[in-house]
């Protein structure tokens, strides 16, 4: 709601000046978002006439006049405006002037003729203007009076950014009334509202078939006005600072009482109705056109105004084009009516419409301000136009009426959730002032919501009220009172936290990328996960939910390796998203990327890229933080994001709980990246269990350690080796290490050797060497068999 | 014979004081001790001399032979130290060299804020709970008291994924689960991620929010505003730090405020808005099926981004999901 202060003041006029006024504003919960000038400073511009134009002697384009600024003589300025005429008045600077942006006006010579000031148009002066050359004033300008005074230029435009409970704000009189209650000063309606003579019979008829969603509904016809009355100045202006264009008389003066009382109302060309006038629900596909010439199909849940032709506006939305006035329109009907916000609300956006009229109704419009603001409307109208006015349609569903709220508010309970003790009679005040009727009861005090205040329901209400005039600021200091009970912590669990830390140990740095990607980034990375889309996404490489993390991280590849960022490592945590069926299924993940170069640049080691084994390092190391260590393996696998040779699922029994591996080199180019990239991504729960640890013997006997290398064939998994070498001992393997693969001479070329270094003790005795090398036999003889080893 | 071993021992002397290396001095050593040695040969002459001569005689030389050895002993631990120096000062390293390592990575600035905001509040006894991104209308709308009519849903910008299931605009949809899991007295703050369709130099379509919720008996908004005035405090580390409450409107409480606060860090007499808070609305408790006599409910709502901006010096919002690693490695 913006609005000029000085409107504003004409209501309630406190010893305020502009800021404090905005502040105070801001603090009873009205938060002032803007406050903004009518006109920069500028001073000594005068209205004046023109009283003759000569052509320069000299210069074609330059025009001479004489000026009347209200002195003893004309002043004589050059002035290069097109539209100068003789008779017109228009801001004149005079010499000594200071315009907008320290512009000093001096006398002066153009081209050798003398001129002692300068006519403005008015963007010279700092307002708007919509056409070129000087601005145009009205013919009953009074020459010599100073414009701001004339233009009422000495105001603010204040700008109250409502919340939406504060429906009764949404004008100038509540506005006044909040200004009024929390500054004490007088609250005065500037204007007598006058009961308008009315004579005969309404002759448009009128029928509430909805009485429900339309409890009250006032009309009358108004004839026989002047129709070439103008909107007045003042009221064009005080529109123009509330942000409203004047348009025509009747449309002015009902967006002023709209922008005065906060009562929306229209105004329909009577002469354009076909038979009954009727308030009720639309036919499902009945069409419209609304005055800003939209054709609207409407549905059977739409409140309309229709007549006997059909559908003629949304009712307190907005008006149709069939029955608008125009400059020919000579018989109005004001309509006046208090629509229920059940009936109104989602309506406006559901045709994609959104006017001042719906915002005031779905939020609520007080029930009892028709009366008064069809008075006013009609009172401004015959003011400036005249005209006859017939009786009024008065159309009330009493039992449909809103019933103001009773809300018994308890002294204990107000103490209770403030923490606070107020003074019973500083709350009985605020209620009273607040418009509500208050009585004393023994609990405390039994309270009548005033009609306007639509916000105030219950209890909690009338407290928020309370404290808000009190000032929250003033409420006392009250520590929230520490827990005493210790809460568990239970060991085996895995704090997120300490995950990113081991991330960020490893030299990965942690990013946040959009939940949302682009949909072609899923088809290409993961075509078999059906994912979820937005309806309303905010851009069309928005759209599609995540499924892994996979598209994110390497956008922010990209990204940096633009900008000469060449050595990556990056993680992140969060949720996918992925469709099982009809069923949204939201997953944590933890998932990380690795390009460029192992170390940063550095002397003491010849640059490697990173490999598959450099990643493996580090998921390793993250699996090793949880209970999973040493409870996972992982397998050769096949994915469409990964390099058909260099990716692994990582496994848990036979459960996968994530992958790891080399981008496929294809989505290089579709995703802008270069080089070799390396992605993982691993369940989050998996990892956030943790083993709680459980000690055992250490032994006193000496450990020995044989090595063995073994001639396998190149594809087979060093792991079935391991395994089956771990397989066939008698609990005296402790650990078995590779140290080293071999291909080359001395090998056959389809095969590898494999060496390998096993650690072999006994718990309770020195082992002797007989046993050791009969240990050795039997695991080499069971390797040979099981794997068609060789050993080396 | 004395004045001959007299004159052998200052040749020895001598002759070692000029060695320059430890084969050199074996050599002296063959020269004067071995078999060809003077004090060998003098040794042979021994039976020629009187038994009353002998044994003084045979102390003088082996006396001379045990001198000659001191003197070869000491040269050698001499030369052996000089040679330790000589090996030890050309092992020596510049340790002005950059040591070999993996450089540490660091959190994200917006996890930093988090981390941060999370451990001030678990200190009070808050803990920390999670819920969906993808959410359905009760928990992000109808439970909060927003029912579809609610003029507020027209300021949520929601994205939707269908009619009855959204992106959370809020993560105040968590209350509501802890509150219907759980039964009072509840302390917990719920960080992540929401949503909201709006992008511009002051808007992501992504952005991080901490819910905050105590339910206990007897809770009050005087305490809340002490506890975020607290917090404030502490995470921007100015005990001078001003907070100012201002009556505002969210559906889900009643009273309901917004918290602007000034501190020299930002100018003076500048305020600047932080968070949005109130006391959980009765209807909400009822949704949930707490009641509202007997329990009360405080909330808050935080923007993380907002927070990490004020904290760091962020000047531009965009910049946190742009991820240009030059920007997040400031925040090691």
């Amino acid at each position: 709601m913006k609005v000029s202060e000085q409107w504003l003041r004409t209501w309630v006029n406190p010893d305020w000046d502009t800021v404090m006024l905005s502040e105070a504003l801001s603090l009873a919960g009205l938060e002032v978002d803007d406050v903004e000038l009518v006109a920069p400073a500028f001073s000594g511009v005068v209205v004046a006439q023109v009283v003759q134009v000569e052509k320069h002697p000299d210069a074609e384009k330059l025009n001479v006049t004489q000026v009347d600024v209200g002195a003893d003589a004309p002043l004589q300025i050059v002035c290069g405006a097109p539209n100068v005429v003789v008779g017109m008045k228009v801001p004149c600077a005079l010499v000594g002037a200071k315009l907008p942006g320290d512009f000093k006006i001096k006398k002066a010579k153009l081209r050798g003729v003398a001129s002692s000031g300068m006519l403005c148009s008015g963007t010279e002066i700092g307002l708007e203007q919509d056409y070129d050359g000087l601005m145009v004033l009205a013919e009953d300008a009074p020459i010599g009076v100073a414009i701001r005074d004339y233009l009422q230029l000495d105001d603010v435009m204040i700008d109250v950014d409502l919340t939406p409970n504060r429906a009764d704000c949404l004008s100038v009189e509540g506005l006044a009334r909040e200004v009024a209650l929390v500054s004490g000063a007088a609250f005065k309606q500037p204007f007598e509202l006058k009961s308008v003579s009315t004579q005969g019979v309404c002759p448009q008829a009128v029928e509430v078939v909805d009485s429900q969603a339309c409890p009250k509904y006032l009309g009358c016809v108004v004839e026989g006005y002047d129709k070439t009355a103008q909107t007045p100045d003042w009221m064009v202006r005080r529109l123009a600072r509330s942000g409203v264009r004047a348009i025509s008389l009747t449309v002015d003066i009902t967006n002023y009482v709209l922008l005065e009382l906060g009562q929306p109302m229209h105004a329909f060309d009577a002469d354009k109705l076909v038979g009954t006038l009727q308030v009720r629900h639309a036919k499902e596909n009945e069409s419209l056109v609304t005055l800003d010439e939209k054709a609207l199909k409407l549905n059977a849940q739409t409140l309309v105004i229709a007549d006997d032709s059909g559908a003629i506006a949304l009712a307190g939305v907005m008006g149709g084009l069939s029955t608008s006035v125009s400059d020919d329109t000579s018989r109005l009907f004001f309509e006046c009516a208090h629509f229920s916000p059940l009936a109104i609300v989602g309506k406006a956006r559901q045709y994609g419409l959104h006017t001042d009229s719906s915002h005031r109704f779905e939020r609520g419009v007080d029930p009892l301000l028709p009366e008064r603001a069809l008075s006013r409307a009609l009172q401004l109208f015959t003011e400036i136009a005249g005209g006859q006015i017939s009786d009024w349609v008065q159309v009330v569903n009493d039992d449909a009426m809103p019933e103001a709220a009773e809300i018994l508010l308890r002294r204990q309970r107000l103490h209770q959730l403030l923490g606070a003790s107020i003074e019973e009679g500083f709350v009985r005040d605020v209620l009273s002032r607040l418009g509500c009727q208050v009585s004393d009861v023994a609990e405390g005090w039994q309270v009548q919501a005033p009609s306007y205040r639509f916000d105030m329901q219950i209890e909690v209400d009338l407290i928020e009220e309370v404290a808000r005039i009190y000032g929250y600021n003033n409420l006392p200091d009250s520590q929230v009172g520490m827990p005493l009970s210790l809460k568990a912590l239970p060991e085996s669990e895995q704090d997120t936290h300490m995950l990113r830390q081991a991330m960020l140990q490893r030299g990965y740095q942690e990013v946040i990328t959009y939940s949302f990607v682009e949909e072609a980034a899923l088809q290409k990375l993961s075509p078999e996960i059906p994912y979820v889309l937005l309806k309303n996404p905010i851009s069309e490489d928005m759209k599609a939910m995540r499924t892994s993390l996979f598209p994110g991280l390497l956008q922010t590849l990209g990204y940096n390796q633009k900008r000469q960022q060449n050595r990556v490592r990056i993680f992140e945590t969060g949720l996918t998203f992925s469709l099982e069926g009809e069923q949204i299924q939201q997953t944590a993940v933890i998932g990380g990327l690795i390009a460029g170069d192992v170390y940063p640049a550095g002397w003491a080691d010849a640059a490697r890229k990173v490999d598959f084994y450099d990643l493996k390092g580090d998921v390793e190391n993250l699996l090793a933080m949880s209970h999973l260590h040493g409870r996972v393996h992982f397998e050769a696998s096949q994915s469409p994001e990964f390099h058909p040779g260099q990716c692994a699922a990582i496994m848990l029994g036979d459960q996968p709980i994530g992958i790891m591996g080399q981008l496929h080199p294809q989505w290089q180019k579709p995703f802008g990246v270069n080089g070799g990239v390396f992605m993982f991504q691993i369940f989050m729960d998996s990892l956030l269990t943790m083993q709680v640890p459980k000690v055992t013997g250490i032994s006193k006997f000496p450990e020995v350690q044989r090595d063995l290398a073994f001639v396998v064939e190149r594809s087979m998994p060093v792991k079935s080796l391991v395994d089956c070498i771990r397989h066939h001992e008698g609990g005296l393997l402790q650990d078995v290490q590779v140290f080293d693969i071999y291909q080359g001479q001395g090998v056959l070329e389809t095969h590898k050797s494999v060496a390998l270094s096993l650690r072999i003790q006994h718990h309770d005795r020195t082992l002797l060497d007989d046993e050791v090398d009969s240990l050795i036999d039997a695991i080499v003889q069971n390797v040979k068999q099981t794997l068609n080893a060789q050993l080396r | 014979m004395q004045s001959t071993l007299q004159d052998l021992l200052e040749q020895v002397k001598v002759k070692i004081s000029t060695v320059q290396d430890l084969p050199a001095l074996e050599q002296l050593r063959v020269e004067f001790l071995g078999k060809k040695a003077q004090v060998t040969q003098l040794m042979k002459t021994l039976g020629q001399l009187s038994a009353e001569e002998r044994p003084v005689a045979g102390q003088l030389i082996n006396d001379a032979k045990q001198a000659i050895q001191q003197f070869l002993t000491e040269k050698k631990s001499h030369l052996e130290a000089a040679k330790l120096a000589e090996k030890l000062a050309q092992e020596s390293v510049d340790v002005t060299l950059p040591g070999r390592r993996v450089d540490l990575g660091g959190l994200h600035p917006v996890t930093r804020t988090l981390r941060r905001i999370e451990t001030l509040f678990a200190r009070a006894g808050f803990e920390v709970a999670t819920g969906p991104e993808i959410e359905d209308d009760w928990h992000n709308f109808g439970a909060l008291n927003i029912p579809e009519t609610h003029p507020a849903r027209a300021m949520h910008d929601t994205f939707y994924v269908d009619e009855s299931t959204v992106l959370r605009t809020h993560t105040s949809g968590v209350q509501i689960r802890i509150m219907e899991n759980n039964k009072p007295p509840i302390r917990i703050i719920a960080p992540g991620r929401v949503y909201r369709c709006d992008s511009d130099q002051t808007h992501t379509p992504m952005f991080h929010q901490v819910e905050g919720l105590i339910v206990e008996k007897n809770a009050n908004f005087a305490q809340l505003m002490n506890l975020l005035t607290d917090f404030l405090r502490h995470f921007f580390e100015d005990e001078h730090l001003k907070t100012r409450f201002r009556p505002s409107y969210f559906p889900f409480t009643e009273p309901s405020a917004e918290v602007d606060i000034a501190t020299d860090l930002f100018g003076e007499g500048r305020w600047v808005e932080v968070l949005g808070c109130g006391m959980v609305h009765p209807n909400v408790l009822q949704n949930v099926g707490i009641d509202p006599e007997e329990y009360t409910g405080l909330a808050f709502g935080l923007g993380v981004e907002r927070l990490a901006m004020l904290r760091y010096g962020v000047k531009d919002l965009r910049q946190f999901f742009e991820n240009d690693l030059r920007f997040l490695k400031q925040f090691k």
